[in-house]
């Protein structure tokens, strides 16, 4: 089917360009979640239509496909957002390392403190830098101020923030530019050590500059946790991510690594998306 | 002129001039207030003349202008008054006489007329007295114990040393019939209700009277050492008197003792005036009322009010704050929630004298009556909490003034943005710790303002006060030297009662007029200090919590 459009393909594999690698296999990887049959009804409506898929650990896995398709839905699933929504029903299951986290009697808070998330726009809290990132500890109960101050400062130092905070530890954390907050946010989930890490188009209110830095980071940090990432930014799916789903109306079309779905995608409605054909 | 239709300026002008009435009326009121209460304490100019009526015998008039109208002849003739048939306007002028114990009457009108050149001899003096009001009048003789210590030149400041000296001699009684004496009373009262709540267990022992009676005894002891030094202070206070000359000639003695304050208002510089002015201004806010209201200062009022809106907040705040978190982020949103919150918000349309009633009812009647069975018994049948006093006041007010509260928390708590929660929620925070380690202080100014509208509300309220609380004069302060110190079943004094009484229920309406507008003036002060520190406070934790929604 992709041999219907040869010059798309062409097109993205320019976007890997000196970053050639070997295709990944799903079957080679270490599994950290899976999901096996996943619906999600708001009321009467069905946002997500039986999905399956398996996410890879330590590695980044990204969602794209047009807006109210039903990615960042999903990616509310993994830590359980959805449950905030009066209206939302969830059937099927997603197993986090083996475990379902819609079994009866999950501990909800603790399953978050393991899902740590990110949001689309910064959304820090209106206290100090330091307070900010030692949250999640203090929830936690953790009263000791080394180890306080040292989680603060390997968080900090971690997201690349260190040298730009360092004396201004106690001031609000309002006071940070945009990008910068985005990156104390990142901080902040990260402090608290959790194993995956979602990320909800983190960079759509960033400018370019920032948007590099969170995408430099998103590569180290895939070094310790398993990060799902949605974004509409094709290039930056294609940038930073190592698999790649694409999702159409609450269907998951096509999960692949990210080098082949866009440079041989296996459906035409995956192809007529990344050439920009959709719609 | 369809153009001008069509260019929209008409609703321009509209707008434009229903703002201007709105401000010009504002600022009417306010000017009004600041004109009348400022203008209250300074010293007028005292003139003399006399007065002929046609077919009368001519009076000499001494007095303080106090206003001039004007009217037509037609009326005045109507009325009575022989004016000429020819003459179209006729001015009058309301003149405060004083003198309320010699002639009976302290205001009258006189015709322009028929009243000779105005002249304001320099040693016309004023006298402020404790009783009767104030008197006009001309010194003649300075008397100690019945003899003349000074005349002419030198009478009045010596004179007005021994007002000092009196005005000393008071402040030390007061301070002991309120003090002291006050302390011992309320040390009596104790001894007599701790010999009752024995009696009424049941373990009243011949040496628990013994020992009682000894309690009573020493106070009453110390008690007779107080009213001898009384005694000695009345008796000093009776030394000096002065001679003056009323108006109509006739001399009159009036006791040194007697007078608060005396001046020379014509032979007084500017300057001099200014500070009359300070130190009357002063007086008034500080001082204690006298002579039914309509003289003196309006401190307790001030004070009252003050504890009363206090006492109101710490009520209402946290009530008001939970009840709004409850509603907001707990409660199932649905018919029921909705009917509360309907509830609520009408609550705030009742008038407020239906909750003085329910206050006098409920509160008073029913909560203070069952408090002072269980835990008042021995002062029974006289009541403790359940006689109108200042906590049932506040918690009127409270109760009139949590709409406001829980509308405005409601609101700062919908405006906070969902992704913060999320955000909170994301880190593994329950509900309960997303609430109070973010949402809540982040509401806090919304909080504020909802306070803010509360105290305006309630310092300014009169109807439900009357039922539950405030009185026309009360003995105490609320808050004294005795423990626990803070009186909540006493009763108190407030500021918006005061100007009605001493406006509308005072045997003297004239020389009520300056007291209301003043009272009225202090009362719209004190409210803008109570909002302007709330609104201090509310910029500080917005300036704390600014987040960029905002």
């Amino acid at each position: 089917m992709s041999q219907t459009n040869p010059a798309a393909p062409a097109m993205h594999a320019s976007l890997f360009e000196g970053n050639a690698r070997k295709v990944r296999f799903l079957s080679d990887e270490e599994i950290a979640i899976t999901v096996e049959n996943l619906d999600l009804f708001y009321g009467e409506s069905q946002a997500l239509k039986q999905i399956t898929m398996e996410i890879p650990a330590k590695r980044v896995t990204a969602f794209i496909g047009p807006s109210g398709c039903g990615k960042s839905t999903l990616l509310r699933c993994f830590n359980r957002m959805n449950d905030l929504v009066d209206a939302c029903r969830i059937e099927g299951a997603i197993n986090l390392h083996g475990e379902n986290i819609y079994r009866r009697g999950t501990d909800v808070a603790e399953l978050r403190r393991r899902v740590g998330m990110v949001f689309q726009k910064p959304n820090p809290f209106p206290k100090t830098i330091y307070e900010n990132v030692a949250y999640g500890l203090r929830l936690q109960g953790v009263k000791n101020k080394r180890v306080l101050d040292e989680v603060v400062e390997r968080s900090i130092k971690a997201v690349g923030l260190w040298d730009e905070v360092k004396d201004r530890l106690q001031s609000n954390a309002f006071g940070l530019s945009g990008g910068q907050q985005q990156r104390l946010v990142i901080a902040r989930a990260i402090a608290i050590e959790p194993e995956v890490i979602l990320l909800d188009e983190p960079t759509s209110a960033l400018d370019p500059i920032s948007t590099a830095k969170i995408e430099e980071l998103i590569e180290e940090l895939k070094e310790t946790y398993t990060i799902l990432i949605v974004t509409h930014n094709m290039q930056q799916a294609a940038r930073v991510s190592d698999y790649t789903a694409y999702m159409y109306l609450g269907e998951l079309i096509e999960y692949a690594d990210t080098m082949h779905l866009f440079t041989n995608p296996s459906q035409k409605a995956t192809e007529d998306y990344i050439t920009g054909r959709y719609g | 002129m369809r153009e001008w239709w069509k260019s929209g300026s008409p609703w321009i002008w509209l707008n434009g001039g229903a703002v201007t009435i709105s401000m010009v009326m504002v600022f009417g009121l306010i000017a009004l207030i600041l004109v009348r209460g400022f203008g209250a304490f300074w010293p007028h100019p005292v003139f003399e003349t006399t007065y002929e009526l046609p077919g009368t015998e001519p009076v000499v008039v001494v007095g303080e202008l106090r206003r001039s109208e004007t009217l037509t002849g037609a009326a005045m003739r109507d009325a009575g008054v022989p004016i000429p048939e020819d003459q179209l306007i006729v001015t009058r002028h309301l003149v405060k006489l004083g003198n309320r114990d010699v002639t009976g009457r302290d205001f009258a009108y006189f015709i322009d007329d028929f009243m000779d050149e105005w002249r304001y001899p320099k040693n016309m003096a004023v006298l402020e007295r404790r009783e009767w009001g104030d008197f006009y009048g001309i010194p003649l003789r300075l008397l100690e114990r019945g003899t003349t210590v000074a005349v002419g030149d030198e009478l009045w400041d010596e004179f007005q040393g021994r007002v000092r000296r009196v005005n000393d001699l008071w402040d030390e009684i007061r301070g002991i019939e309120r003090g002291a004496i006050g302390r011992i009373n309320f040390q009596l009262e104790r001894v007599r209700l701790d010999e009752r709540r024995a009696q009424l267990r049941g373990t009243l022992t011949d040496e628990m009277r013994a020992e009682f009676e000894q309690r009573r005894q020493a106070l009453q002891e110390q008690y007779r050492e107080l009213e001898q030094r009384l005694n000695q202070l009345y008796e000093q206070l009776g030394r000096d008197s002065i001679v003056m000359r009323a108006a109509d000639g006739s001399e009159v003695t009036l006791r040194v003792a007697d007078v608060v304050k005396a001046w020379q208002p014509n032979n007084m510089s500017v300057p001099a005036k200014v500070w009359f002015y300070v130190q009357d201004f002063f007086d008034f806010i500080f001082g204690y009322p006298r002579e039914a209201n309509t003289e003196g200062g309006i401190f307790p009022a001030i004070f009252g009010t003050v504890v009363m809106v206090l006492v109101m907040s710490i009520i209402v705040t946290p009530f008001g704050i939970l009840a709004a978190i409850y509603l907001r982020e707990y409660a199932k949103q649905g018919p029921l929630l909705k009917t509360v919150r309907i509830s609520v918000y009408n609550l705030a349309g009742v008038p407020s004298i239906v909750f003085g009633v329910f206050g006098l009812g409920f509160f008073v009647y029913f909560m203070g009556g069952a408090i002072d069975r269980t835990f008042y018994p021995e002062a029974l049948p006289s009541p403790t909490f359940g006689t109108p006093g200042l906590f049932w006041a506040s918690l009127t007010l409270a109760l009139l003034t949590l709409p406001v509260v829980i509308v405005s928390t409601e609101e700062g708590l919908a405006r906070i943005p969902s992704t913060i929660r999320e955000g909170s929620l994301a880190l593994g925070a329950t509900k309960g710790e997303t609430l109070w380690k973010v949402v809540v202080p982040l509401a806090t100014p919304a909080m504020m303002t909802g306070l803010i509208l509360a105290i305006a509300r309630a310092a300014g309220e009169v109807a439900p006060l009357m039922l539950v609380g405030v009185v026309k004069l009360a003995p105490t302060l609320p808050i004294d030297g005795n423990f626990p110190f803070i009186h909540l079943e006493r009763k108190i004094m407030h500021l918006g009662f005061h100007i009605y009484d001493v406006g509308f229920q005072s045997p003297h309406a004239e020389a009520a007029e300056q007291l209301v507008y003043a009272t009225a003036l202090i009362l719209v002060l004190l409210i803008l200090v109570l909002n302007l520190s709330a609104i201090t406070i509310r910029n500080h934790l917005r300036e704390k919590y600014r987040a960029e929604s905002d």
